[in-house]
């Protein structure tokens, strides 16, 4: 298979980003920060999404999706990545969905996916316990309560946390804190009494929640999987979101790089214009050829997600651990090739360097996905 | 697409019978390339059926049209014959400038008759060419070279010298770059002329490098005798086709920052020659820095993949190929880089039978020249810069 787009994903990145151009550029993210909105994204726009089908992309068919797979996805969060929309894509479509096509049972599939597929239901992934992002560490306890269980502990920085309808959380049911085996996944509604969520805003004006747990009461039927094996559904889950994230990095780091060129264009000093400066065009280039090298694992990436091919994990920190150093490179020297102004609120570019530090951390920065890297490869 | 598939079980089947298994095994040193050329002596008898067998198939030159004696295939034929190879770890069958560069000018801007000449020996691996380009004071401004030739009806009288010609004295057929037209603004006197190095009044001297081997030469013309119809395209008008060769030269060097086809990973050496501490190599920052090299290996051969995807086969990937040439030869570098530090102390030794005549010493140093020969680094920064990104100066 070719490394190329096909017409029928060409025509779907031009409606999406007609539509992310139209109905939310910039501005929309900067208008959510300055009115307070607490959701942290337009549920106007997350219908108008639906309407246009991308809450259903991953679903499959017999769930009232899509299934138009990974690279469908990645196509329009790589879009979203360009106008920093701020939506509940990458939490519910993507990780969430995951998760259930991943480990769900047919009743759980059929309970869920429609929903979301809808666009009215949202999920999020509670599987963090400290602030770095460690998924085997886990320390909330599931324990047997009658017919199901009773789950005390501590989420950190779950996205989405404080929207979501449905909540995926990691807890133990055997073994000690830092074992893979013995987490399991349970299907939460975030509603229950016994969860107490305290919202809070990151650098750009998405939010996330820590989330404690108090003895919150679950039958049999919402554990997703196998007992003591979550992590067999949390690795991929977490992979397709690496890789997710990375599309949409791809998105970010494009749009700050093209901004930034058309300003090397523009910006006169010394009587030229100083995309003249050598210093700056060898940086630029740079640049270039790192994103043009972003572009092509990306798309791997996501075709090897619709492939389900063997060595997931090793791919999706490969690919995540580039596209953070990536993008972060890209952003940081788009505020320097600005000057001043790049210092500014009042000016975009900055906007860029935030959603990215934002990507880059949760789930696991590229100190996490290189550590993760080398393991997969066996060193 | 079934034909695509009958095509790669083909392959396979006719790989299985005609690539020797010694063919099959990486290169224990560079002593292993075969290059051809007249007086080539095979280093093996599997080394000249490899070759020969490969060259009757027109494989050696696949997109090539069968006409000049090419495999005639596409694009996505093409590369499943090279993932088939990579796939048993064959050899390239040659190394060839003639493949590489020479020819593909020749396929877009030839006569007829230079191409029916020159196109059939080199894809049997019969005539080796050397690049004559670079001057003593044309280096990155090429085009400022100065070995001239004066007209004399049907042929030219050539007197100058070029620099650094990779294998100078090996060389059968030189292509080079001519002033014809001293008159002319500097780009457009300058005529690409192909010649017999065994024509009087050439000469060649060797130059040493400081991995201690001397591969290149200083190439000397004297009053030499070249004749017209060897001109490639027009006369005074070689600097497009000289900027057209350098794209694909260009992508030939880019190819090596790849994991070249049966070398081993960079961490299995390094797990071999340090050994594992539960399960990793127990210097955490070797590690990441291998880890960063082994992820941007994989980067560059998907994006090169990747730019051949979008290309048609056999043509040049434009400017992009700076890009390539880049990013290969900075990643080949920090490979060598590695390896020393990998090799530590041993990597040091220059002579004797334990470390194959300093072989991985030598290796790095030539590796310093990747990032200069075909035009260096902050050249092809400059043509990123300037003719893909549009930047102005
Ligand atoms: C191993 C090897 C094999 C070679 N084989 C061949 C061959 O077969 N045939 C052939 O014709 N040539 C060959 N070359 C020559 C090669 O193409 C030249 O060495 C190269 O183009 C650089 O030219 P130069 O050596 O004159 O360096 P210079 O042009 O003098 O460059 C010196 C330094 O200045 C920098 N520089 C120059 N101009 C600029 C600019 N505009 N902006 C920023 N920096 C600049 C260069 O990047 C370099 O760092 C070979 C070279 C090597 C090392």
């Amino acid at each position: 298979m070719t490394l190329v787009l096909n017409e029928e994903q060409l025509m779907l990145k031009e409606s999406a980003r007609d539509f992310l151009q139209q109905r939310a550029p910039l501005s929309h993210l900067r208008e959510l920060r300055d009115s307070g909105n607490t959701r942290g994204y337009s549920p106007e726009l997350w219908s108008e999404m639906a309407d246009m089908g991308w809450t259903a992309i991953l679903v499959p068919e017999q769930y009232g999706g899509l299934e138009y797979g990974y690279s469908g996805l990645g196509i329009v969060l790589e879009e979203s990545g360009r106008t920093l929309t701020p939506s509940p894509l990458l939490s519910t479509c993507l990780m969430g969905v995951t998760a259930l096509t991943t480990g769900g049972s047919d009743e759980q599939r059929r309970k869920y996916l429609p929903e979301v597929a809808a666009g009215s239901h949202l999920l999020a992934l509670a599987v963090n316990e400290s602030s770095v992002h460690a998924p085997c560490s886990v320390a909330t306890a599931a324990q047997a309560s009658g017919e199901g269980f009773s789950l005390t502990g501590r989420k950190t920085a779950v996205i989405d946390g404080h929207n979501a309808d449905t909540l995926i959380v990691s807890a133990r049911t055997r073994g000690t804190e830092h074992e893979a085996d013995g987490i399991s996944l349970f299907l939460v509604p975030a509603d229950h009494p016994g969860i107490h969520t305290e919202r809070y805003r990151v650098l750009d004006t998405h939010t996330a929640a820590h989330m404690t747990l108090d003895k919150v009461e679950i039958g049999p039927d919402a554990v997703l999987g196998e007992l003591h094996r979550g992590m067999a559904v949390l690795d991929p889950v977490l992979n397709a979101g690496a890789i997710g994230q990375s599309a949409e990095l791809l998105g970010v780091a494009q749009e700050a790089f093209e901004r930034t060129l058309g300003y090397l264009k523009e910006r006169k000093q010394f009587g030229v214009l100083i995309g003249s400066f050598q210093a700056l065009q060898h940086r630029a280039a740079v640049m270039f050829g790192d994103i043009e090298q972003c572009k092509s694992i990306v798309l791997k990436g996501l075709r090897a997600l619709d492939k389900g091919d063997e060595n997931l994990s090793e791919i999706a920190s490969l690919i995540k651990a580039k596209l953070s150093e990536t993008a972060h490179h890209v952003t940081a020297e788009a505020i320097q090739m600005h000057g001043g102004i790049g210092m500014t609120d009042e000016f975009d570019i900055g906007f860029f360097l935030k959603r990215c530090q934002i990507l880059e951390t949760f789930l696991g920065d590229h100190y996490f996905h290189l550590d993760r890297f080398a393991g997969q490869r066996g060193y | 697409m079934r034909e695509l598939e009958q095509f790669r079980s083909d392959v396979r089947a006719w790989l299985e019978a005609h690539c020797p298994e010694s063919m099959r095994e990486p290169y224990r040193s560079e002593a292993d390339v075969c290059w051809g050329g007249r007086n080539w002596k095979f280093q093996s008898e599997d080394q000249e059926i490899w070759l020969r067998c490969m060259a009757e198939k027109g494989w050696t030159a696949p997109t090539w049209p069968a006409q000049y004696g090419g495999g005639g295939l596409d694009r996505e034929h093409a590369k499943i014959l090279k993932q088939e190879m990579s796939r048993i770890k064959a050899r390239p069958p040659i190394y060839s400038f003639g493949i590489a560069m020479i020819g593909p000018a020749l396929l877009k801007y030839g006569s007829e008759e230079l191409k029916m000449q020159h196109l059939p020996p080199i894809v049997r691996g019969e005539i080796r060419w050397v690049q004559g380009y670079s001057e003593p004071n044309a280096g990155s401004d090429l085009a400022s070279l100065q070995a001239r030739a004066d007209d004399q009806g049907d042929h030219y009288i050539v007197n100058g010298s070029k620099i650094w010609t990779s294998y100078g004295e090996k060389g059968d057929w030189m292509f080079a770059l001519i002033r014809t037209d001293s008159e002319a603004p500097k780009h457009q006197g300058i005529s690409l002329i192909l010649f017999d190095m065994q024509t009087p009044g050439i000469s060649t001297r060797p130059i040493q490098l400081i991995s201690g081997k001397s591969p290149f030469t200083e190439t000397f013309f004297e009053n030499t005798r070249m004749e017209k119809n060897q001109v490639v395209g027009e006369p005074n008008q070689g600097w497009t086709i000289a900027k057209y060769l350098l794209t694909h030269e260009r992508e030939m060097i880019g190819e090596t920052g790849n994991l070249q086809s049966g070398a081993e990973l960079l961490s299995h050496i390094a797990v071999k020659k340090l050994g594992l501490d539960n399960g990793r190599l127990s210097n955490p920052v070797l590690r990441t820095d291998i880890a960063r090299f082994e992820i941007d290996e994989v980067c560059h051969q998907l994006t090169m993949e990747r730019a051949r995807d979008e290309t048609k086969a056999g043509a040049s990937l434009g400017p992009s190929a700076s890009m390539f040439k880049y990013y290969g030869t900075e990643l080949n570098k920090r490979r060598y880089e590695l390896l020393m530090a990998v090799g530590a102390q041993d990597a040091l030794i220059w002579e004797g039978a334990d470390s194959n005549e300093g072989e991985l010493a030598r290796r790095w140093l030539r590796s310093k020249g990747n990032s200069i020969e075909g035009g260096t680094s902050e050249i092809q920064l400059n043509i990123v810069a300037k003719r893909i990104l549009g930047l102005p100066g």
